[in-house]
């Protein structure tokens, strides 16, 4: 990365750091969806981008996560810092399990993507009956007074759940980028490219994949948690829905699948966008309920047909910083 | 730094806003998405209150409307924004979930917020001091619903033995059948409960759960469900010859919405709905009625007399408070929420008081039976606008 | 004959009979994808338009949608050929996901189009007729779904004999087989990619035809037949004719049963444990070619 990029990503930490104290807490709540956003895509990214395995199901993931924390809350009192390690362990066994399936029996392209649609769908009606978590009725936390707070079962106001996400989505981050120059990069770059010629040369390409699978999935049950004590309440038909995978997709996507900086830039335009086009319909002073997803969807159709590699990659080359 | 600006230039809405001296309430409702319907329904209540609440308590009153898109994260952004922009206090949002969301928001700036309509039990219990509801819970709902049942066949003489329950698996169908089961022991029912069918809110196709229900030779049909699904019930009964006593519904919507007439037409003749309503005879009623019509010619408040009447009433709590205190600030106001004593209400019960949980209790449910395709008030006899009919005419001994 | 026998058959004939229109619906799509190999995303969002346009004929100039089927399927013929020709066809050597989200946003744009439009409030088509069930012995049989199965049997074979006789249908399994020889031989083969989505949007527009008679229509309805599409083509084998109906029949019975031996909320969780059963062990469907 050269001087130039180093110092815009310097401003932009900076930025983000202070934003509590300047910002109202409308912007604040907004700013901890593109966080939230920017790390799931961030996870989603690796198997995408990395790997090249496109999942349609990581809510999967962030379910397991939310429920497993959240059931270790509200039953055994288990606070979210001891019950993440049990949330990790068992999503990416539902990793190894996609994965290994996958792998094994060379599900791939579009009939890895349906594999996972059905995997998130058969979790949401699956948890619509598992009782135990409160079923299609929802599982809801106990929340604390306001302006009390007790991190150590993050509970608190949105500013500590802003600096919570932040830290977050900046240790997916430097992890990725850490990923990308170290060895598993150039191993999964090398797969992505030529899967084939990559096997022919030696590595373990099951091995690598499934690695892929397994740290996506991981990075993102501790996103599910996040939204567990965010939110405190969890409804299977919400957390598990194949509408929240499109979202989490949408980011990496619109910013640049394979790129550093692309989920981060993406789930900033589309947080940006989205809010912008209720804005947008208000001040055009309609009540025309679905006018703002529509401009949403014309949005992101053009950019689809206009930037098919995303838009970071024009967004890097007009700032001269090297993708 | 995109957000900043963005942010910074959306600001000169704000500071138009922040000027007048009146109660802003901010309405949170599912406009758009599945819950689209009955948001929009809910709206209709909003609407009028400004004119209705002018002429009964003389204060003016400032809507901000907001969209929840039926999605949490929506949900909570869009009351941030509100709070941002300046509402005094916050009323809506139907859906239990956005309700659980909303509640965090308002708890955290201390803004009061008022729930129309979500029966989710647990939002009154997570300790909130900032969230009132003037709606039933879950198990009050059923147990004002199955009470009138009862009711029901007295006042009729129908001789139900015994019932087959289905239910829609979502939230508030879950959370009904929990509350019955708990409940039947304890209520001395003349009938009994054969067997409990639930079934996915998805589904197009009920043929196999009504087959299941029609080998259970249960009398009548006690039914859970939503708009869609009492519709496709109620085909499919047709269409597989179950000619039972009829179909009953504890506390649940569908069977007394606009579209199950217009579907169905003679069809929906009869079936009955145990649910919250508005007092036909209360003054208040009349006044919101003229209102509605007013602003709705082509429509009618008894289509929507839930989602009306309640989200009204929210609204009028609020405007009520805000009479007492003449202040805004949002400490006095939920104060004065929280004292609220209205007695001169528009839904059936007592007087809309807040305990200590901020829950009113003691809101009743009316038994509704379509009668000439639309929904009619049959019982408790005092607020009754006609006589119930009850059982079908094609009711065959099973 | 027992109550129980009773139910089981009325069960597996609603099961056939419902199988078949949705069996029609995942046609379109396999065939779309067994040609163009385009994964239409959008594939339910344009059946509940399809749905709405017979709703209106109905209501507003009285035509019912069995005579509906017609004009509707056409004019969704010439929405798909532009479609693909227009917009998808620059996207057809472009990645999967591009694809994806591409079809997602066209999605998007019809689903709140038709909101728009339409207003979220449901609406069905009510034909008296229909609620008279058949009666054959001691069983019931939904008029309804028999007389939307037969039409749905009937577009199935019509496009069958369209693909196994007609020249351009053979041009089309030409392009399907071998796209690059195709091209050497003369074809045209964007044309051809666009005919072949014009009748797999012509299958969604009778299937929804006649899916409007059964079901209650929103604007929201799109996704979970897109969804059901998916699964049934996964089981009876992506590209294959057969195989589309087929595997409307397996998950049409295969939920009825679920529904009628397990529990009826839990119906669905059964087809798609099929889903991944088949795409673990049997990738290429039940009557798929091998992958």
């Amino acid at each position: 990365m050269n001087r130039r990029g180093r110092s815009l990503l310097a401003l932009l930490g900076l930025l983000l750091l202070v934003l509590p104290s300047v910002a109202d807490n409308y912007v604040l709540s907004l700013a901890t969806l593109f966080l939230f956003f920017a790390y799931t895509g961030q996870a989603w990214n690796i198997l995408m981008g990395f790997a090249g395995q496109l999942s349609l199901g990581h809510a999967l993931y962030l379910g397991i996560g939310a429920y497993t924390s959240a059931a270790l809350f509200s039953h055994f009192g288990i606070g979210p810092w001891a019950g993440l390690w049990l949330a990790i362990a068992l999503s990416s066994l539902a990793g190894v399990i996609i994965g290994f399936l996958a792998l094994r029996f060379s599900i791939a392209g579009v009939y890895f993507a349906l594999l996972t649609i059905a995997f998130a769908e058969f979790a949401r009606i699956g948890f619509d009956h598992f009782t135990w978590v409160g079923g299609s009725g929802g599982l809801f936390l106990k929340v604390l007074q306001r302006e009390q707070i007790d991190l150590l079962n993050l509970r608190g106001t949105p500013t500590v759940f802003y600096y919570v996400i932040l830290t977050l989505a900046a240790v997916a981050f430097l992890a990725c980028s850490w990923l990308m120059q170290g060895r598993a990069g150039y191993y999964w770059q090398a797969i992505r490219e030529n899967e084939e010629a990559a096997q022919a040369l030696g590595i373990n390409v099951f091995r690598w994949k499934m690695l892929a699978v397994i740290i996506s999935a991981a990075m993102t049950s501790l996103a599910g948690v996040f939204q567990a004590f965010y939110y405190n309440n969890l409804f299977p038909e919400q957390v598990f829905n194949i509408a929240r995978s499109i979202e989490i997709i949408l980011g990496p996507i619109i910013g640049g699948i394979g790129t550093l900086f692309g989920p981060i830039v993406g789930a900033a335009v589309l947080t940006l966008l989205a809010d912008s086009a209720t804005e947008l319909v208000a001040a055009l002073g309609w009540d025309l309920p679905g006018l703002k997803q529509l401009i949403y969807g014309v949005a992101l159709f053009l950019i689809i047909v206009f930037l098919p590699h995303g838009i970071w990659p024009r967004l890097a080359r007009t700032l001269k910083v090297p993708q | 730094m995109l957000l900043a600006a963005g942010a910074a230039g959306l600001a000169p809405f704000n500071i138009v806003r922040a000027q007048s001296g009146k109660l802003r309430i901010g309405v949170l409702l599912p406009k758009s998405g599945l819950q689209g319907l009955i948001g929009q329904s809910c709206q209709k209540g909003a609407d009028l209150a400004p004119s209705v609440i002018k002429d009964l308590l003389g204060i003016d009153i400032e809507l901000m409307n907001a969209d929840t898109e039926t999605h949490v994260d929506t949900a909570r952004t869009r009351a941030e924004r509100l709070i941002q922009d300046g509402a005094h206090c916050l009323v809506g949002p139907f859906d239990s979930g956005a309700a659980a969301a909303i509640a965090q928001v308002a708890e955290q700036r201390g803004v009061p917020f008022i729930i129309n309509i979500a029966a989710a039990p647990q939002i009154t219990e997570q300790g909130y001091k900032f969230v009132f509801r003037n709606f039933p819970v879950a198990s009050e709902l059923v147990r004002n619903g199955l009470a009138l049942i009862a009711d029901l066949f007295r006042a009729t003489g129908a001789a139900a033995r015994n019932a087959v329950f289905m239910h829609v698996n979502d939230t508030f169908g879950q959370a009904n059948a929990k509350a019955i089961s708990a409940l039947m022991p304890q209520l001395n029912l003349p009938f009994r409960l054969l067997e409990t069918i639930s079934y996915d809110p998805a589904a197009k196709d009920l043929s196999v759960e009504v087959a299941k229900a029609k080998s259970t030779r249960a009398d009548f049909l006690l039914l859970v469900s939503r708009l869609n699904d009492a519709i496709l019930l109620r085909r499919e009964i047709v269409k597989q010859r179950w000619n039972i006593m009829g179909i009953v519904s504890p506390g649940s919507p569908g069977m007394y919405e606009k579209q199950f007439y217009q579907t169905l037409g003679k069809l929906s003749e009869g079936c009955v709905s145990n649910v919250p309503w508005f007092d036909p005879k209360a003054a208040l009623t009349k006044s919101v009625d003229a209102a509605f019509r007013k602003q709705n010619p082509r429509d009618q408040l008894r289509f929507h007399a839930l989602n009306v009447g309640y989200t009204f009433e929210a609204i009028l709590v609020a405007a009520d408070a805000y009479k007492r205190t003449k202040s805004t600030d949002a400490q006095t106001l939920t104060e004065a929420i929280r004292s609220t004593g209205i007695t001169s209400r528009m839904m059936l019960g007592g007087a809309i008081k807040f305990n200590a949980k901020g829950q009113v209790e003691g809101n009743l449910s009316a038994c509704i039976q379509n009668q000439g395709q639309q929904p009619v008030v049959v019982l408790p006899k005092p607020s009754a606008e006609a006589k119930p009919n009850f059982p079908w005419s094609e009711y065959r001994r099973a | 004959m027992p109550a129980d026998f009773i139910n089981l058959a009325n069960v597996t004939i609603s099961g056939v009979l419902t199988g078949l229109v949705y069996g029609l619906m995942a046609l379109g799509l396999s065939v779309i994808f067994g040609v163009a190999r385009v994964v239409n995303f959008a594939h339910g969002e344009m059946m509940t338009i399809a749905m709405y346009l017979a709703l209106i004929l109905f209501t507003s100039v009285n035509v019912n949608p069995f005579v509906a089927v017609l004009p509707v399927a056409i004019l969704f013929f010439f929405i798909g050929y532009f479609l693909q020709l227009n917009i998808i066809q620059p996207f057809i050597s472009r990645p999967e996901h591009a694809q994806f989200i591409l079809l997602l946003a066209v999605a998007i744009i019809m689903t709140n189009s038709t909101l728009i439009a339409f207003g979220p409030d449901a609406r069905s088509v009510t034909l008296d007729y229909l609620l008279e069930s058949v009666e054959a012995g001691p069983l019931l049989i939904d008029r309804g779904k028999l007389y939307a199965a037969l039409i749905a049997l009937g577009a199935a074979v019509g496009l069958f004999s369209f693909f196994r006789f007609s020249l351009t249908g053979t041009a089309i399994r030409a392009c399907a087989d071998n796209w690059l020889g195709a091209k050497v031989a003369g074809l045209n083969v964007q044309h051809l990619y666009a005919i072949t989505f014009g009748l797999g949007s012509a299958c969604v527009a009778v299937a929804g035809c006649m899916l409007v008679l059964l079901v209650e229509l929103t604007p929201a309805a799109g996704p979970a037949y897109t969804l059901l599409a998916f699964v049934i083509v996964i089981v009876g084998g992506l590209g294959s004719m057969n195989g589309a109906l087929a595997g409307g029949i397996l998950i049409g019975v295969a939920e009825g049963l679920a529904g009628l031996w397990l529990a009826p909320s839990a119906k669905s969780m059964f087809s798609f444990a099929l889903m991944i059963a088949v795409l673990v062990l049997r990738p290429r469907g039940l009557l798929g070619n091998k992958l």
